[in-house]
């Protein structure tokens, strides 16, 4: 089980890294960084195996890969919205971070709840509920399984 | 059963019919890759176990998000950046030229009905010739420099149709910031936006740019004009039958069409700090700000800086406000020193900068602090885009910004 980390609607990469850190060389320097603007406190509150969970078009804006980069190396084990911006999500899958819509439990959880993701099931459990995702395309599931696209290239 | 326009790019591109919702793996005309993003992108080529790129001549390399350098460590970008494009034989390398979006189109990379992808997330500016493009992260970059093909999912197409003549006040800016706010923030998401009208088609190229720009911020994948005379005269090219035929079919299938008609629309400013927070002009009045900023790749060319110019001809800007001017590119620097704009920004008060990124994502100059406003011509207005988290960007066309410089409030034009 992990901890919910929960955001709203629209967050866009800005938020979860701002402009001025993307050139810090290394993602480790930049990941003390992560959400800033939202919640100073959140990269040391974060816990490997935690989750975020938020509302509409998380990752809006730009381009940027440190956004889900960042958040991997926190340890975040997934992203779980009621919508994605594309880029966010291609470049989430291309470096192995799972991110997965799901349209209800954003209303079924609260921030500090505790939550378990069954990534290939596409199913969330959560205060003894069950919550059912849109699973990946098998295309994308198959960059994921295999720890995004660099590793995915290289086999 | 009939096509959409990027459909047709798409089935040209690949030699087969395809229909939105398949995915299929495109053959890339051009690449672009910005300073920012180039030594993660050169480190994941490597990691990658590429040795030479699929076609140097496809590549594009600017330097414009950190040029000239503000921080040390800015520098260590152009030195990654100039060891891969001599490691690899790149010639196209643009280091000060202006921004990455205006050089794609003005230097002749991008050309109508070509797929085109970079590392930057307005990088569907380029549909305002006719081409597919999209942005990409630097992973997916590096694997295209290797392979020359990208897997896309043919996306579906939302058809915006606007007939009419705009009200003299009222600039492209502010349709695309009206339609972003009708569809909102993620109300194109994964899909394309397909312009088209007599208000379109009577549209100079630079202002469909200002409009291909920011469909991403209403999360679209892509936006695309049909190509035309104008842009045949300005991509220097003649159109083949195939360019001319990059029109929606009456029978094709769209997701949604929306229609405005023209003389409807009034100037416009998105709010903080969403950029579907839309709202007229006229709601906003008095409002008082501390800084004006015209330019960037979305309102930075030369028709902007005229437009910009027209208001503020023997005007001063408010003793209290900032005004700042930054041209897209060096050739339109050019062209508004030589035809009498530059001066005309110049006496009304403007500081007037090199070509570049800088501003517009907060990194080089124009930094604003807690509490004070900014009417601005870029295409973001995110929480601490602009400095500290508690300013307030207000995003206009260059008309509205020079007339609320004038005014030191938000005015209409």
């Amino acid at each position: 089980m992990g901890k919910v980390f929960k955001f709203d609607k629209d967050v866009d990469t800005d938020q979860i890294i701002a402009s001025q850190y993307l050139l810090f060389p290394t993602i480790d320097e930049m990941k003390v960084h992560t959400f800033e603007s939202l919640d100073k406190e959140f990269a040391s509150k974060v816990q490997p195996g935690d989750y975020i969970v938020a509302s509409e078009n998380f990752g809006c804006g730009s381009s940027r890969e440190q956004a889900p980069s960042v958040l991997k190396a926190l340890g975040v084990k997934a992203v779980v919205a009621k919508s994605f911006a594309r880029i966010f999500y291609r470049n989430a899958i291309n470096i192995g971070l799972p991110v997965i819509v799901c349209k209800d439990l954003y209303e079924g959880v609260e921030a500090g709840d505790e939550m378990e993701l069954e990534l290939t099931e596409g199913v969330v459990h959560a205060n003894g509920k069950n919550f059912e995702c849109t699973k990946l395309p098998a295309y994308m599931q198959g960059i994921l399984d295999q720890g995004g696209l660099i590793a995915s290239l290289n086999k | 059963m009939g096509y959409t326009v990027i459909e047709k790019i798409i089935r040209n591109n690949i030699g087969k019919d395809v229909k939105a919702g398949e995915i299929v793996t495109v053959n890339v005309d051009r690449v672009m890759i910005h300073d920012i993003f180039i030594p993660f992108v050169a480190s994941k080529f490597e990691e990658m176990g590429f040795t030479k790129l699929w076609d140097p001549d496809k590549v594009v390399l600017i330097y414009d998000h950190l040029v000239p350098a503000s921080q040390v460590d800015d520098t260590r970008h152009f030195k990654v950046g100039n060891e891969f494009a001599a490691k690899y034989g790149m010639k196209n390398v643009h280091r000060s030229d202006g921004i990455c979006h205006q050089l794609m189109t003005e230097a002749g990379y991008v050309k109508p009905g070509n797929i085109v992808f970079g590392t930057d997330s307005h990088t569907t500016t380029y549909g305002c010739v006719g081409a597919f493009s999209s942005g990409i992260g630097y992973t997916e970059m590096a694997s295209i420099l290797g392979t020359g093909t990208m897997w896309v999912k043919v996306p579906e197409t939302i058809r915006v149709e606007i007939n009419g003549t705009l009200p003299d006040n009222v600039m492209a800016k502010d349709i695309i910031l009206k339609l972003i706010g009708d569809l909102g923030a993620d109300g194109a998401t994964y899909k394309a936006l397909e312009f088209t009208g007599d208000t379109v088609a009577n549209m100079s190229v630079a202002s469909r740019m200002s409009m291909s720009n920011m469909a991403i911020e209403a999360g679209a994948k892509c936006a695309v004009f049909t190509p035309d005379e104008k842009t045949a005269e300005y991509c220097e090219v003649t159109l083949t039958d195939k360019e001319k035929d990059l029109v929606g079919d009456a029978d094709a299938v769209y997701c949604r069409t929306i229609t405005y008609q023209a003389e409807e629309f009034v100037p416009v400013c998105a709010c903080p700090s969403n950029v579907d927070n839309v709202r007229p002009v006229s709601e906003l009045e008095g409002t008082e700000i501390d800084q004006v900023f015209i330019g960037s790749c979305t309102n930075g060319r030369l028709e902007d800086l005229m437009a910009a110019a027209e208001v503020l001809k023997g005007k001063k800007v408010a003793p209290f406000v900032k005004l700042i001017v930054t041209p897209a590119s060096r050739k339109i620097y050019t062209q508004a020193l030589e035809n009498g704009t530059m001066k005309i920004l110049a006496d009304a008060g403007a500081m007037i900068t090199h070509p570049s990124c800088g501003l517009c994502c907060g990194r080089t100059g124009g930094i604003l602090t807690d509490g004070e406003k900014v009417v601005a011509t870029n295409n973001r207005n995110f929480l601490g885009r602009m400095g500290s988290s508690k300013v307030g960007i207000y995003l206009a066309s260059p008309k509205t910004a020079a007339a609320c410089a004038v005014a030191g409030k938000i005015v209409s034009a």
